[in-house]
């Protein structure tokens, strides 16, 4: 919270207090400052939600414990198919989002916990090809197991998926109040989700200031310390794939509910570069960051696709790039600016691992430096 | 005299270079016992092998009366045997107080549910940790930097703060490998004084150090390796006259 608000580049400094509430505000307000635009930008608001906690679940293995992993998108599509196959008419399942979303987190889990072991002695490249090619089987598995017996449909998808019930409440209704008000299903979504991505902001904080935290940094920075001051590699790798995993899985399951539809193609390998993108961009390690990186990463595209064309035909008369190309584009020049400018990312605060006001005075004695790559 | 350690036969090959072979030496505790040899002697391999990252081919150690495991560094950790590295290791992003946090690890218990829901017992132990860490910066001297960042921390602070990783393992037996190593005169002295303090409190200590001045200086025993071989054992005074170990660092026909 505080780091977002350090992000205005004026109140930040004279009135922190006043910068964080015009965040607040901002979170609060933006589904309806877009629905004022069209329904359709809050859709993307909720999809950039999502995205959100992908990003967060992400960093939690590449940003706190410095695992490369190339193929997250699959915790995603098992989180997904997860809600798929116990909440839809494919096998005539409709169990309540309460044993759905956490059965999609534990298989996510389990995934990421049948990801690690094999990855469990590999650094660095070898790490990102191997993820990279778990992500794939994933997504080809989902291709192809429709045949000889039909789990996932193939290449069609599971459509007409439940949508998400919490407590005898459908949250893809419109929710009528007396006669001519009533409130868009797109905006309930948001509002759901934003619960969703709080709980998770405050469960890593919680994992990062602890002794798991800062015994995935320490196999981050040097692994072979780690051994050596006795942490069990082992055993925390596998935590660290199996805690983002979930996180994945829980995404997913919102997905599935949110869109009522799933298919193979939704999870190929550019949406897990995508997220991997999102992390680097916002600042590897730091939540804040990786937030703005997800909220910046998947705006942008999108509003590309309603912008490029218009704006194109107003200057030169006709659409000389489609705007999935320029989208491309513009991703890679945003990454490689970024990679100039800001390499640490775009909140490359100094993450922290203890609470030394726990010491009280003693602390203010020390000499605080910030030690932030710069 | 008890036995702290004792190596018993450790063999350790690689390839066609036979890095270690039939080492037996014992530790008493409550000693600093020196390790020297000129280089390439195998003394970073015995503390490699007895620190769990290599297995030997051959041999056991017994460490407080039973046999210690190999290969599992982080069970020989919680037995009480810690470490240090030539070439300092520490955790480069974290503050000096977090890297004395993590050395910490193996003596606390937090769970990840506990850690999740923020239980009592865990934010009790988040206290006493924090706590903890900081008397033990302050008992090698570099409290001042608790917030400061490691990797930015003078060189003769970074050995300190590894020191103090490794104290915070709580250990029996502290292994240094070089410890002095870049050190000027005035760190040197300082480091051996620290090492008295250890000492004093009751850890016995494993040092391997090229500074002749230091290990005559400091140490109740000494023992000598030399091309993997154990030369002698014993101490200060006889193992500077010993002819072997003469020849084994001025080289054959240089006696006094």
């Amino acid at each position: 919270m505080n780091d977002l608000a350090s992000l205005i580049p004026y109140f930040n400094t004279r009135h922190p207090a006043l910068a964080r509430y015009i965040v607040l505000a901002l979170i609060l307000a933006a589904p309806l400052l877009a629905i004022s635009v069209g329904p359709a930008w809050v859709r993307i608001l909720d999809f950039a939600l999502l995205y959100v906690m992908l990003a967060i679940g992400l960093n939690l293995v590449v940003g706190f414990a410095g695992l490369l992993d190339m193929g997250y998108i699959a915790f995603y599509a098992v989180g997904a198919y997860t809600w798929a196959f116990l909440a839809s008419p494919h096998f005539g399942l409709h169990l309540p989002f309460w044993i759905v979303l956490p059965a999609g987190a534990a298989f996510a889990a389990l995934a990421g916990v049948i990801l690690g072991f094999p990855v469990l002695r590999l650094r660095g490249d070898y790490l990102a090809i191997v993820t990279l090619g778990f992500g794939e089987i994933v997504r080809i598995f989902m291709n192809n197991l429709n045949h000889p017996i039909n789990i996932t449909n193939g290449p069609q998808g599971i459509n007409m998926l439940d949508s998400l019930v919490i407590f005898g409440f459908d949250v893809s209704k419109r929710i009528r109040i007396g006669e001519d008000f009533s409130i868009h299903p797109l905006l309930v979504y948001y509002y759901v989700f934003l619960c969703f991505v709080v709980l998770s902001v405050l469960l890593v904080q919680r994992l990062q200031v602890s002794r798991i935290g800062r015994a995935w940094a320490a196999i981050r920075d040097d692994d072979l310390a780690a051994k050596a001051v006795g942490i069990n590699l082992r055993n925390l790798k596998l935590m660290a794939f199996a805690m983002g995993a979930t996180f994945g899985g829980v995404a997913g399951g919102l997905f599935g509910a949110f869109q009522g539809f799933v298919s193979p193609e939704s999870f190929s390998l550019m949406e897990s570069i995508t997220v991997l993108a999102m992390v680097v961009f916002g600042g590897m390690g730091n939540i804040a960051g990786v937030i703005v990186g997800a909220l910046v990463l998947s705006w942008l595209p999108e509003a590309l696709r309603s912008y490029a064309i218009p704006m194109q035909s107003a200057l030169f008369g006709k659409v000389l790039l489609d705007p999935e190309i320029l989208r491309m584009l513009v991703h890679a020049m945003a990454l490689i600016l970024m990679m100039m400018l800001r390499p640490a990312g775009l909140i490359p605060a100094h993450s922290r691992y203890s609470r030394p006001e726990l010491l009280g005075v003693k602390a203010a004695e020390s000499d605080v430096k910030s030690g932030g790559a710069a | 005299m008890i036995k702290l350690l004792e190596a018993r036969g450790i063999n350790k090959r690689f390839g066609g270079l036979q890095a270690l072979s039939d080492v037996s030496l014992s530790i008493n505790k409550g000693e600093v016992y020196g390790l020297i040899g000129p280089n390439g002697a195998g003394k970073t391999t015995f503390f490699n092998v007895l620190s769990g990252a290599y297995v030997p081919d051959a041999g056991e150690f017994v460490f407080g009366g039973s046999e210690l495991p190999f290969g599992v560094p982080h069970e020989i950790v919680e037995r009480g045997i810690a470490r240090t590295f030539q070439n300092i290791r520490l955790f480069r992003e974290l503050t000096a107080l977090e890297n004395v946090m993590v050395g910490h690890h193996t003596r606390t218990h937090a769970g990840l549910f506990g850690i999740l829901m923020q239980s009592k017992h865990v934010r009790e132990e988040e206290r006493v940790v924090t706590e903890r860490a900081y008397e033990w910066l302050k008992y090698v001297g570099i409290e001042r930097f608790a917030n400061t960042v490691s990797k930015n921390l003078s060189y003769g602070d970074q050995r300190r703060l590894e020191i103090a990783r490794a104290l915070a393992t709580e250990p029996q037996l502290l292994a240094l490998d070089e410890p002095a190593a870049g050190m000027n005169a005035t760190e040197t002295a300082q480091l051996r004084k620290l090492i008295e303090t250890i000492r004093h409190d009751g850890v016995t200590v494993l040092l391997i150090e090229h500074d002749v001045k230091l290990v005559m200086g400091l140490c109740d025993r000494v023992a000598v390796l030399n091309f993997g071989q154990l030369l002698i054992e014993d101490v200060p005074a006889v193992v500077q006259r010993d002819p072997a170990v003469i020849e084994a660092y001025l080289g054959a026909g240089t006696h006094a």
